[in-house]
This record gives C-alpha cells, sequence and structure tokens, in this order.
C-alpha cells in the first residue's frame, strides 16, 4: 500500500469541497486522486493490492448530517441514507415487509461481517472483481486505459455476457444495485454542481471504449441517499441468486423480480439481472413479453430467452446463458407464487 | 449419533477435550508470527511476473529510496548458502536466488526489509525486474511440456505395481469399462498465513515459523546455512492449518535467516496469500484413465490405473497413488502406469492424503461407473469383489474392515430407501442423488523420540518434537501418559513443536499418533518400571508383591492382589523427586539406520504397503445426498455419512474431528476447489479467498461419523492406525456417484460446477 493523507470531512458540504480541491473536473471519479471511503471494504482491499493508488482519503463515516443514517418509510417510498449499512437495511422490518427483494438483495450478498461495514451509497458503486483487474501485472483497460484486456481470451467464468464491449467483458458483481434498478430508484446525489437525482439506471455506464469511466457521477460528487418507489409490485418480489456455494460467493446469475398480478395475468413486471452484465442490468424486453399474459412455464421461459437474446458469450463464460434464462424463469415463477 | 464426543466403544478411548482447546478459540494460543519480539523488522517478497526466462536485471533503486527500508536480498546475496534440495523436507530443488532462471510464476526475485510492514510491501511493489521472457508451459496439453515415466525417473514411485495378465483379461471381460478422469490444482489456503521469524544470538540462530518437520528443517537449514545444526532451533508451537503445507521447508526460510543476519535484528517475513500460491507447495493437477474389466457375475477380472501429474521443470514430485488404488478390490489382474508431466509450475508438494485424493476419487468414480455397467447396487458390488489378499504381493490385510464400514454408514443413511433408477428421486423442484465410495489409506508409523517426567506430586510433563497441527495430537500424547501412569489429564502437561524436544518424524502421512503414541508409552513404560521396582523392594511399600501384576491409576500403584501404595509414598523410598525416561522407538522392520536417521531429520516410514508380513490399510465408507436444483441445477449436500475403521480410537472426540473435517473438504474437493490457470502465460489466476472457493458454513448441512470398533496390534504398540487422511479420501467420488444418480450425468472432471449440469 502506498502512503495516503486521510482526513474526516464533518459535514457533506465539507466533504464535497474538499474533494474538489486536487482534482481536475473531469477526471473519472475511480482515477482521481482523492477518493471516497465509508464501510472500506472494497477500496481498502483495492489499495493494498495497488489497483487503487489515492493520494488522499476522505472518510464520510465522520458526517454529522443524520439523515445519511435513516432508513425511512412512508406510504410511498423508503429513503435510505447513503451510510446506512447493508446489514441494517438488510435486517430493517419495513424494508423486509414492503419488499422483500431490496431486503434479500443484501441479505445474500457478501458474509455477515462485510454487510455490518459496507455502506449503501458504496455498495452501488462498488467496482468490479474481474481477476485480472484485480492484479496490477495483468493489462486491464479499465485500471490502465488503453492496456488492453486479458480476460478476453483468458479465464473468463465469471465474466458478463450482457453488455460487454471490445474492451471490457467485467461483470457488474453488486446484488442490491439489481433490485434498484429493477424498482426504479432514484439517487441523490450532492456536488460543487450543487444538488441532483439521478434515475438508478443512469447511474452506470456501459463500459464501450472506456471501461475506467464506471459511473455519471463527478469526481467531487457523493450520494447522499437511494429513494426507491413502492409501487403495487413491491410486496410480490424476490431475489434469486445462483452461486457456486451457498454463502459468501458473487452470483453466476441472479435474478430481482417484481411483479403485480390479476389473477394468473402479469399486469407489471419489474425484471433486473445480476452476475450476467457489465453494469446492474435492467431486462425491459423480458418485462414486455409478461405483460398482460398468464405467468406460466412457457411465457416465462420466452421472457427469460428475450432477456438474453443479446447475449455474447466467451470461451468459458456460455453457460451463464442458459443458467442465467433458468435463474429467471424459477424467479418469475417463485415471485408468481409468494403469498403476499 | 452426530455429537461432537461420541460415546466410546470397543477399543475407544475417552473424547477428553483439547488440552489447547481454549487457548485455541480465545486468541491466547501463539502461533509462530505472533511471537513478541523487540526491535523486530518486516520482510516482504518481491516475485516475477514471468513464469520462464531469465531475469537480466532487477531493479531496486525505487524501493531502496522508500523512507524504513534497510535492506533488499537479492541476486548475489545468497551465494554464500547452499541451494535448496528437492526431497521429504525441501519443497522444491530451486535456489530463487542462487540462480536468476525462472521456472515458475511468482518466484522470488527479492525480499525487502524495512522497519515497517508498511514500508516492506511499498517498497516491494516498486521493485522491477528486466526478463528475457520464453514461452511457457501451463499444463498438460501445453507446447514443450516434457512427460516421462515417474518410476525410476522419481525417488518417489519405485515401481508402477501389476500383478497377473491385465491385457488378456481385460480382452475376455464380459463387461468393461475405460474412462478418464481428472482433478484440478488445488492450493493450500491455511487460515495461519505461511510465515518466518529469524532471530539471531551470536551464531544461534532461532526460526519460528509454523512446520510439521522442526528436525529435518534445523537439519536442511544448517545445511544451507553451512552452519552447526546445533546451532539451529525451528520453533513452531501451533499450527493454523498444516495438511502438509507446512510439511517441507521452501526456499524463504534460508532467504529470511540471511536477511537476519545482514540486518542484525530479528526480521518477520508473513507471505501474502496471493504470493503463498506459488512460494508455497500445492496439489497439482491429475489425470487417470481408468480400465475395469469383470464377468457378468461382477467380479473384476481387470484392473488398469494410468495416471499423469504435472510437476515442476527441475523436480519429479510424483504422488502415484497406484499402489493403493491397485490393492483396493480382488481384481484378478493389474496393471498401472504413472506418468510425469514437466511444466513451467512450482513444484508441487503433499496435500492431505497426496496419493489417494486424487487416485482413489478415480476408481471409485470408475466403480461406480462399473456397478452401473453390471446394473448391480454400488455398495454389493464392492462386497463382491472384496479381497482375502491384496492382490499385487499376495500379502493379508493387517486388518480390514470395509464391509463392516459400508454395512454401518448404509444402515445410518438409509440405502435401503434409495431407487437405483436414475433421476427417480425427487423433493419439489430438487432431484436427489444418492451415492457412495471407498475410503482408503495407508497405516504407516515412523522412528519418534519421547521424554516423559513424573514428580512426586503427580505432575507429567511429556516432552517430544512432533508438531500439533490441528490433529490433536498434543492431547493424544497426554492421554497417552495419564492413562499409562494413572494420572488426571489436569495434571498433565505436553510440548512440541520445537527442535529442541526429542526428535520425532515429520507430521505427515497420518503417522504422528502412533508414531507419538507408541514412544510416549515406552517411557512411560520405562517410569512405570522404576516405579514398579522401587514399591516391589524389601523396603517399598508393596514389599512381598513381587509377583503380582502391577498397574498405576489414581496415583497409586495397584496390584493385582489388591494391596496399593501412594505415587509419594513410592517417591519417598527412592529419595528423588521426579523420574525421567527419555525413549525411542523404532517401528518393527526399521532398519539398523532408523534411529540414527530420526535424529538427522528423515523420517523411515513403515506399514502401508512396505512390510513383508501384510499390508497395513485403515478403511472408511462414505454416503452423500446430493440435491439439484431442476432448474438452475445448483448442488447442495443436505447430509453425508461416514464410517471408519482405524484400529485403536485414542481419542473419539479428536477422531470425529478429524475425519468430519476431512469429508467436508472432500465435499470442497468436489464442488468447490479449482486454481485457475492463464494457459496463455502459465499464470494462477484466482490466489486469494475471493475465488479459491472452499466451503462455507451454509454448504455443510449434517455429517455424521461413525467411528466402527476395530483391533489391530500388529500395526504399531499403540495399535492406532492413523486417520488425518482417511476422511477425505473418496468424498467427491461419492458425490459424482451422487451427482449421476440424480441425473444421469456423469461427472469425471472435478470440481463438479453449474456449469456441467446445465444444457
Amino acid at each position: 500500500m502506498r502512503p495516503f493523507l486521510y482526513e474526516r470531512p464533518t459535514s457533506v458540504s465539507a466533504a464535497i469541497a474538499m474533494a474538489s480541491r486536487l482534482d481536475a473536473r473531469n477526471v473519472a471519479p475511480t482515477q482521481a486522486k482523492t477518493q471516497f471511503i465509508a464501510g472500506g471494504t472494497n477500496l481498502a482491499d483495492y489499495m493494498k493490492l495497488g489497483v487503487a493508488q489515492p493520494e488522499r482519503l476522505l472518510d464520510l463515516n465522520e458526517l454529522t448530517e443524520p439523515a445519511l443514517r435513516q432508513i425511512k418509510t412512508d406510504d410511498d417510498t423508503i429513503r435510505f441514507g447513503a451510510l446506512v449499512r447493508m446489514g441494517e437495511a438488510a435486517d430493517n422490518n419495513d424494508v423486509r415487509r414492503r419488499c422483500p427483494l431490496l431486503a434479500d438483495s443484501l441479505k445474500f450478498a457478501a458474509s455477515g461481517q462485510l454487510r455490518n461495514m459496507a455502506s449503501l451509497a458504496g455498495n452501488v458503486l462498488q467496482r468490479t472483481r474481474c481477476e485480472y483487474f484485480r492484479e496490477t501485472s495483468w493489462p486491464c483497460n479499465k485500471r490502465e486505459p488503453g492496456s488492453g484486456c486479458a480476460a478476453m481470451q483468458g479465464v473468463n467464468r465469471q465474466h458478463a455476457v450482457l453488455g460487454t464491449s471490445d474492451a471490457c467483458i467485467a461483470t457488474y458483481h453488486g446484488d442490491f444495485a439489481q433490485a434498484l434498478i429493477a424498482l426504479d430508484a432514484v439517487v441523490e446525489v450532492e456536488g460543487q454542481r450543487g444538488p441532483r437525482k439521478i434515475p438508478f439506471a443512469s447511474l452506470h455506464r456501459l463500459p464501450g471504449d472506456t471501461p475506467n469511466i464506471e459511473t455519471d457521477l463527478a469526481a467531487d460528487e457523493v450520494i447522499v441517499a437511494i429513494e426507491v418507489p413502492l409501487d403495487p409490485w413491491s410486496r410480490r418480489s424476490r431475489y434469486l441468486k445462483i452461486r457456486d456455494r451457498e454463502s459468501y460467493a458473487f452470483a453466476l446469475a441472479s435474478a430481482a423480480v417484481a411483479l403485480e398480478m390479476d389473477g394468473n395475468t402479469v399486469r407489471q413486471a419489474r425484471i433486473a439481472l445480476g452476475g450476467v452484465a457489465t453494469v446492474p442490468w435492467r431486462a425491459r424486453a423480458a418485462e414486455d413479453a409478461l405483460r398482460g399474459n398468464v405467468l406460466d412455464d412457457k411465457i416465462a421461459a420466452a421472457a427469460a430467452e428475450a432477456a438474453f437474446a443479446d447475449a455474447r458469450p466467451r470461451e468459458h463464460n456460455a453457460f451463464k446463458i442458459p443458467l442465467g434464462k433458468r435463474t429467471l424463469v424459477r424467479a418469475l415463477l417463485e415471485t408468481r407464487d409468494m403469498k403476499v | 449419533m452426530n455429537q461432537a464426543a461420541p460415546v466410546p466403544k470397543e477399543n475407544q478411548g475417552e473424547p477428553v477435550v483439547r488440552i489447547d482447546g481454549r487457548l485455541k478459540v480465545t486468541g491466547q494460543a501463539s502461533y509462530p508470527a505472533d511471537i513478541a519480539t523487540a526491535n523486530v523488522a518486516y520482510g516482504v517478497l518481491a516475485t516475477s511476473s514471468i513464469a520462464r526466462g531469465k531475469v537480466s536485471k532487477v531493479h531496486t533503486e525505487e524501493a531502496r529510496a522508500v523512507p524504513g527500508v534497510l535492506d533488499i536480498v537479492t541476486y548475489g546475496d545468497m551465494d554464500e548458502t547452499d541451494t535448496p534440495k528437492f526431497g521429504n523436507t525441501g519443497a522444491s530443488s530451486i535456489g530463487p536466488l542462487h540462480d536468476k532462471t525462472i521456472f515458475h510464476e511468482g518466484q522470488i526475485i527479492a525480499l525487502v526489509v524495512a522497519e515497517t510492514f508498511e514500508a516492506a510491501e511499498e517498497a516491494s511493489m516498486l521493485i522491477r525486474a528486466d526478463y528475457e521472457d520464453e514461452p511457457p508451459s501451463a499444463s498438460f496439453d501445453s507446447k514443450g511440456v516434457k512427460v516421462e515415466p515417474a518410476a525410476g525417473k522419481s525417488p518417489m514411485l519405485q515401481e508402477d505395481v501389476k500383478a497377473g495378465d491385465f491385457d488378456a483379461a481385460y480382452a475376455s471381460a464380459a463387461v468393461k469399462i475405460d474412462q478418464k478422469y481428472s482433478t484440478p490444482t488445488q492450493h493450500h489456503n491455511p487460515i495461519e498465513l505461511f510465515s518466518t521469524t529469524a532471530m539471531w544470538q551470536g551464531h544461534q540462530l532461532t526460526i519460528h515459523e509454523p512446520s510439521q518437520n522442526v528436525t529435518g528443517w534445523k537439519i536442511e537449514l544448517a545445511r544451507q546455512l553451512k552452519i552447526d545444526p546445533a546451532n539451529v532451533r525451528i520453533v513452531s508451537p501451533y499450527v493454523g492449518g498444516a495438511f502438509g503445507s507446512k510439511g517441507p521447508m521452501t526456499a524463504r526460510t534460508a532467504i529470511v535467516a540471511v536477511a537476519a543476519r545482514r540486518v542484525g535484528r530479528p526480521v518477520r517475513c508473513v507471505v501474502s496469500r496471493m504470493q503463498a500460491f506459488n512460494t508455497q507447495t500445492y496439489r497439482a493437477e491429475t489425470r487417470h484413465r481408468i480400465r475395469i474389466g469383470a464377468g457378468k457375475d461382477g467380479r473384476i477380472t481387470a484392473f488398469g490405473h494410468e495416471g499423469w501429474e504435472v510437476t515442476s521443470r527441475p523436480d519429479p514430485y510424483v504422488v502415484g497413488g497406484t499402489s493403493a488404488t491397485g490393492r483396493m478390490y480382488n481384481y484378478g489382474s493389474v496393471l498401472t502406469h504413472v506418468s510425469i508431466v514437466h511444466a513451467d509450475r512450482n513444484t508441487p508438494g503433499y496435500m492431505r492424503s497426496p496419493p489417494e485424493t486424487p487416485y482413489v476419487y478415480a476408481l471409485e468414480n470408475a466403480m461406480d461407473e462399473m456397478a452401473v455397467a453390471l446394473g448391480m447396487d454400488p455398495v454389493e458390488f464392492r462386497r463382491i469383489n472384496e479381497p482375502e489378499k491384496e492382490p499385487i504381493g499376495g500379502k493379508p490385510f493387517s486388518s480390514r474392515s470395509l464391509v463392516k464400514c459400508y454395512d454401518q454408514a448404509a444402515e445410518a443413511f438409509g440405502w435401503s430407501k434409495r431407487d437405483a433408477a436414475v433421476g427417480s428421486m425427487r423433493d419439489g423442484d430438487w432431484l436427489v442423488g444418492m451415492g457412495c465410495a471407498t475410503a482408503i489409506y495407508p497405516t504407516a508409523s515412523a522412528p519418534c523420540a519421547a521424554r516423559v517426567r513424573l514428580t512426586s506430586d503427580g505432575q507429567v510433563r511429556v516432552q517430544c518434537g512432533s508438531h500439533e497441527i490441528g490433529t490433536g495430537v498434543r492431547t493424544v500424547a497426554g492421554q497417552m501418559a495419564a492413562e499409562r501412569l494413572g494420572i488426571g489429564m489436569d495434571k498433565v502437561s505436553v510440548e512440541m513443536g520445537d527442535s529442541a524436544l526429542p526428535p520425532a518424524p515429520v507430521s505427515g502421512g497420518s503417522i504422528s499418533t502412533a508414531s507419538v503414541c507408541s514412544a510416549v508409552l515406552k517411557a512411560c513404560d520405562a517410569v512405570r518400571a522404576k516405579l514398579f521396582a522401587a514399591a516391589v523392594a524389601r523396603d517399598g511399600p508393596l514389599a512381598g508383591s513381587g509377583n503380582a501384576k502391577l498397574d498405576m491409576e489414581q496415583e497409586k500403584i495397584v496390584a493385582s492382589g489388591g494391596k496399593s501404595a501412594k505415587l509419594s509414598d513410592v517417591f519417598k523410598v527412592m529419595q528423588v523427586g521426579a523420574i525421567e525416561e527419555y525413549a525411542e522407538f523404532a517401528p518393527k522392520g526399521s532398519t539398523p539406520e532408523a534411529l540414527k536417521k530420526l535424529y538427522a531429520g528423515q523420517a523411515e516410514f513403515h506399514g502401508g504397503d512396505q512390510d513383508k508380513d501384510s499390508v497395513k490399510y485403515a478403511f472408511g465408507a462414505e454416503f452423500v445426498e446430493v440435491r439439484i436444483n431442476s432448474y438452475t441445477r445448483e448442488i447442495r449436500v443436505p447430509r453425508i455419512v461416514g464410517a471408519f475403521a482405524a484400529g485403536r480410537i485414542m481419542n473419539t472426540r479428536t477422531a470425529r474431528s478429524q475425519l468430519m473435517g476431512g469429508m467436508i473438504w472432500g465435499i470442497g474437493q468436489a464442488l468447490h476447489e479449482a486454481t485457475e490457470i492463464d494457459r496463455r502465460n502459465a499464470r494462477y489466476v484466482n490466489r486469494d479467498l475471493q475465488d479459491y472457493l472452499v466451503p462455507v458454513n451454509a454448504d455443510i448441512k449434517q455429517v455424521d461419523v461413525i467411528l466402527v470398533p476395530e483391533v489391530d496390534l500388529d500395526v504399531n504398540p499403540a495399535g492406532v492406525k492413523g486417520l488425518g487422511e482417511l476422511g477425505n479420501v473418496g468424498t467427491a467420488a461419492a458425490v459424482a456417484s451422487a451427482v449421476y444418480h440424480a441425473t444421469g450425468k456423469r461427472i469425471r472432471d472435478l470440481p463438479i460446477r453449474i456449469d456441467n449440469l446445465i444444457s
């Protein structure tokens, strides 16, 4: 690990002011000299490995605004403060009762210890665990733009089949983000240019030619809250995560599903897919295939086909396509059968 | 049945709690890297990023400029020392700083020493090397590998065992299979990281390092450093996960010792988990071709087992498990052949049941296939082929309770409820599969010394340079002394893990309990003899009981007639405060040099397939239930039952614990564990616990261990068969058999993952 400055701002405005001091406006947050740290479960790891080499860390854990640590529920929304820990949100009774998908996506992620540390805002901004990204001796366009991609022809069993580019096939591994994108969450951000709200679906960027640019955020912007609307489909919602072992592993494939049913007919569907894409992945084609239809095995399979129509496999990850489809089918049928 | 302290049955010892259990779970046990030392400096390795070539220059300027850096040990700095040797004590012949040739990825190119760990780590990342690199050969099928027969090329495999005319028998067999199997690269990932702390006091060198072989390391390190072994001490009181990984000494130990001498202060080097994948030993990938021929009645007439194993360029490491697979059943004819494949990789080494885990996996998966081909119940198929004598040399088994193990495990598991038809058992959306396999491990022992002291107040101290690697050997050695001397366990202390103690063999090959307990038994008997002589002497408290049978219990000497004398009274007569006896045990059949070799750090193994009169093995039978989701095909293991017979069980608690741990590891080998290799450049890509998967608690549900009573006094004086490596043999085959039963898919290449089952 390289030496770095460590500072603890006590207000959001101070954090933003400190963050904007060192870096040019247009630098990608992942490559900025100043980095925010909250739970540190991802960044500290990457600093030890030399993957992240910030000159200055701004620790957000001393911020005093109470809302940052609160979960607020009203009739229409759940609002998560940015510093709420994954474990707190997963265990929150309101969240669990009113939107099981949100709670499950958190509960099935990481380990108990990590969930107790990791903040929700940090969680959605976690970086890929691509084996070649994580070790600095390999070429990686995400870590060192223009250096190439070792995963493309390498060991790529864990890698993405959706949203890939010729520059990067690294998977976005997060689970919570799949729930958020499915449920049309909104991210509240503050920065030098003032506060703004970003639809969750616009927060992450496809890798394209610039996989080092991962989000729509500027280097001085900090997420202060995540707001999730509560809709008729929130209660009938589920997160199914398939992995190599039963806990403490990233998804090989996962499905975030929320359904509003009229008898056996789907009135509304919200679907996202994890473990298979480079960014949080909303499967709108699958939602369209379901809407207005009786949900049975056949229509579920048709939705799954639609979801993976554009999938592009590599040498070792072709199994993710049938697995991803079956995961979605199973999640749809299990969600249909939920007693709410 | 499933309890931590099973009630002892015939020939089984009490489930005494581990002497060091509380220390370990409360964090009070000091592992080698925990030892407090004043003025310690920190060492961090720098390693190569290529797998094959030559280092033309190492750039250390930037690293030396990091504040706090004291020294960098690199090429040229080890020239005064001898290169490591490959063998039982040394992991590899590669002397990374003696020779600028790069034999594998992650080879040590320097050790940075600094005032703090952080400075050393930062500096190590700034070391750069210029390489003349060559295209490396990663593994099987890679261009440029060298394939050669193991027998004759490796000291580790004497011969390819065979019996009868395999070709003729196989050709004429009514039912036969010919299949290929493989096991992946697997890496040790003990939670206690590998480390070396070196301290010099004048000419005296003390090394604190987790070790399974302190005496062997003392001798080998002294040879490399060209100093008197009397000036070297290896200390390793606790080891946090060994399983073979801490058996052979690696090149790092001497490098850290040289660094400590150069900076004139203690140096501690804790190897990162990533670097350990390349600087420590591992289980190399294996391939197998198995041919089995049988009559329609299920009697095997021909067994052929060919194995291929990867090793490094310079070292002919091989496990060659055909000795065990070739003796497992009543085959009629046997043909085996083992080949080694030299690639640009670090030298492999021992990993829990080194030969049996991969080779018996292949055999037992094939046995299940053969049972299917015969339309026969797999348990019945094994019963039919139970041998009177082993087929290679025609020797009897000293004892063999395999059928009993199958009977007891099958009953506990409920095997009779299994519907043999593939895919026939279901629970909702989950396919249910049941399978079984045999476990086998050779029973060996080696020369061992021990010292036992009994004081007049009834305190016992046992000293033995063996190693508590988690097996419970410290506890069972204490139990042996407590029983023999009639003292409560609360008054027994046991010292181990220090080369200053009486020498013991390497703690490998499941020999420790048998070897250590036999030596402790002998020392205790010498103590008893002195006490008994004094007790029955003319002025002794039991004068006149000279012809009685004497024993010790509850701090008394008890005569068969009923008379007894307090221990303290006997000591009074003897006018001594303590009796201390030093004993050397050598197994039956030991060469005249066996004990001399013990002091030279070389263990002469006896037993297994080595003895003239009989072959000696421990056996077990394992039954597994799997559940596979019919949509998403993930595999779960709700329960596993194993029954094992291993002679005298010293302690049912520690025995169960080892067997249970083995079975859990076996599940991991079946479903999770594999090191991924990027074949383009012969580099490992999943060098951490995030991507190198082992089972977590959520993966392990019900694990039942049945300890089947068995008496075998032929194996060693203690009557003990080692069982530390028995539990994970066969497990992966039982899982593969269950997966086949559930799905109809025969998976022959481990690990079995969703990829294999989803179409």
